[in-house]
């Protein structure tokens, strides 16, 4: 097995005090693997990649970044770190060029390393190059996911952090997606994901883990977690029927 | 009718427009609006004069450079000026705004930045006292330029440091890396943080831009018209107009806002008198905005 390049211990997190939506989390992520964390509707997924990247409040356990303990970090400093992190949603800056998008992630690069880097940036996602000065706003979903991947990418991180990125786009578009998620980490890029869209993100996916109610419930190999019945039973334990009838919250 | 209204109206337009680009800024990247911004224009004028009497009583009278009205001191004052004010928007972000920004309400920002504009107007009362004073007293002659146009040597050279201001501060957010971070931050500043943006760096040149402009316009005001404790407060809806009419956030916005404000008002003194000038420029404003919301170069949020 190889390094752990990110290593959470029983984190704990949320927006206010004694109110935790992460409830003692662990995972593992090792050099050049995809990490899937899956797991039903409020069971806390994006708040705890949000809590690594330094957006949500850490109220206990710690986050390890290749060694460095990076639990206090603050988010403007992760990119610094090596840890770049793709929101789900308002992922980039609309007004702002594909271009100018890219930029002005680039700020802590060598100035004199800039330019090669934005080419090495289009030439993985051709679709940016002939909308460089396009307003980002105006992109599809699918070249909007590109660019904030690309903008992510840009800054060499040791791991790439993504909040659903599937989310909300067309069919056609998923696959685009997945497809480019699987060829990022071909280059030797380390990747942490959280996905409601369980069997794509499986099937890239190297390992995954269940999180339910805040706490990571079940490990295993992606390609077997898709068929695992304590899977199945986490995801539908959490659902009973007669929640979906408005009773719980 | 004459057309020196152009030339009046260009000038009142660049003291509204240099304001304005301080007060569309910390608009968009604040988020509040900042009725102080108007008193920082004042104590930078104060400032620059204390400076000037201060290296006035240093060095003995110096010559004007010709044909201005003003000498190298006020330059130099200017500059100090700049900083001075520059500071006193860092002091009072620092004491006061970011104190409330961090609980979340903009309306409690906005009236305490409506408190330290008395406060601050106030103590310049009590210092100064309020008669009007001025930088210099000698009388310019302006020049006939034509079509029955005059303008004095003074009047040219502020035009033409407004435009090198304006086209430095545009070339600033559009061409660096720190005018780009200001344009992240007012577009999305959860996303900022994430791409590594510093907040906290990037607000404090805000407010050293917003600053250092608003003491610009404060001296233009000071040489071309007189000194007094609410030259700034008197501007201030002018200088929300004109960051309105051109749409908030933008630099060109702002000025060009500015410019047409003064024109207009510039224009209203002529045609319909001198008591009219501030409703000539907000029947303008508010035409604007009824067939475009966003203001002139605005951007609606996505």
């Amino acid at each position: 097995m190889s390094e752990a390049v990110l290593d959470v211990r029983d984190l704990e997190a949320g927006y206010e005090p004694g109110v935790p939506i992460v409830r003692g989390a662990s995972i593992t992520v090792r050099k050049g693997e995809i990490v899937v964390v899956l797991g039903p509707n409020g069971a806390g997924k994006s708040s705890f990649i949000k809590a690594i990247s330094g957006l949500v409040p850490i109220t206990g356990g710690t986050v390890f970044l290749d060694g460095k303990d990076i639990t206090a970090a603050p988010a403007h400093t992760m990119v610094r770190l090596g840890l770049a992190f793709v929101p789900q949603t308002e992922n980039i800056f609309p007004l702002m060029s594909v271009e100018d998008n890219l930029r002005v992630a680039c700020g802590i690069l060598e100035r004199r390393e800039i330019p090669a880097r934005m080419d090495e940036m289009y030439a993985a996602f051709p679709d940016l190059v002939r909308q460089r000065r396009t307003a980002a706003g105006n992109l599809s979903g699918g070249q909007r996911q590109m660019l904030a991947v690309a903008r992510a990418l840009i800054v060499h991180p040791k791991v790439l952090v993504l909040d659903e990125p599937s989310a909300g786009l067309s069919p056609k578009f998923v696959s685009m997606v997945f497809e480019m998620l699987a060829g990022i980490r071909k280059s030797g890029v380390t990747i942490l994901l959280v996905e409601q869209n369980a069997k794509a993100a499986l099937a890239i996916g190297d390992r995954a883990y269940v999180l339910v109610e805040g706490k990571d419930r079940h490990e295993g190999v992606a390609s077997e977690l898709w068929n695992d019945p304590v899977v199945a039973e986490l995801y539908l334990g959490q659902r009973p029927s007669r929640a979906s009838k408005g009773g719980a919250a | 009718m004459s057309l020196q209204f152009v030339v009046d109206g260009l000038l009142t337009g660049s003291m509204i427009g240099l304001g304005a680009i301080g007060v569309t800024l910390t608009y968009s990247i604040l988020r509040f609006s900042n009725f102080a911004h108007g008193d920082f224009m004042a104590w930078g004028t104060y400032a620059t004069l204390a400076v000037v009497s201060a290296i006035g009583a240093t060095f003995g009278k110096v010559a004007p450079i010709a044909p201005l009205s003003f000498g190298w001191p006020l330059l130099v004052a200017l500059v100090v000026g700049m900083a001075f004010t520059a500071l006193l928007a860092l002091l009072l972000d620092r004491v006061l705004f970011s104190r409330l920004r961090s609980q979340g309400q903009a309306i409690i920002v906005v009236m305490a930045s409506f408190g330290a504009s008395m406060a601050l107007r106030s103590l310049l009362e009590f210092t100064f006292s309020s008669r009007p004073t001025y930088f210099s007293r000698a009388i310019q002659i302006a020049m006939p330029v034509g079509f029955g146009i005059r303008i004095t040597p003074d009047q040219i050279a502020l035009l033409l440091l407004t435009a090198v201001l304006v086209l430095g501060v545009h070339l600033l957010m559009t061409r660096t890396q720190t005018g780009r971070a200001m344009q992240a931050l007012s577009q999305n500043a959860a996303l900022a943080r994430i791409v590594g943006i510093d907040v906290a760096s990037v607000v404090r040149v805000t407010w050293i831009i917003g600053g250092a402009l608003a003491c610009v316009a404060g001296v233009m005001i000071g040489i071309l018209v007189q000194i007094r404790p609410f030259m700034g407060f008197d501007m201030l809806l002018p200088m929300f107009a004109a960051a309105i009419l051109g749409g908030i956030g933008s630099i060109p916005g702002a000025v060009l806002g500015g410019l047409i404000i003064g024109l207009a008002e510039a224009g209203a003194v002529q045609l319909i008198g001198a008591e009219w000038r501030a409703a000539v420029s907000f029947i303008i404003l508010m035409a604007v905005l009824f067939v475009r919301p966003i203001g002139l170069f605005g951007v609606r949020e996505r």
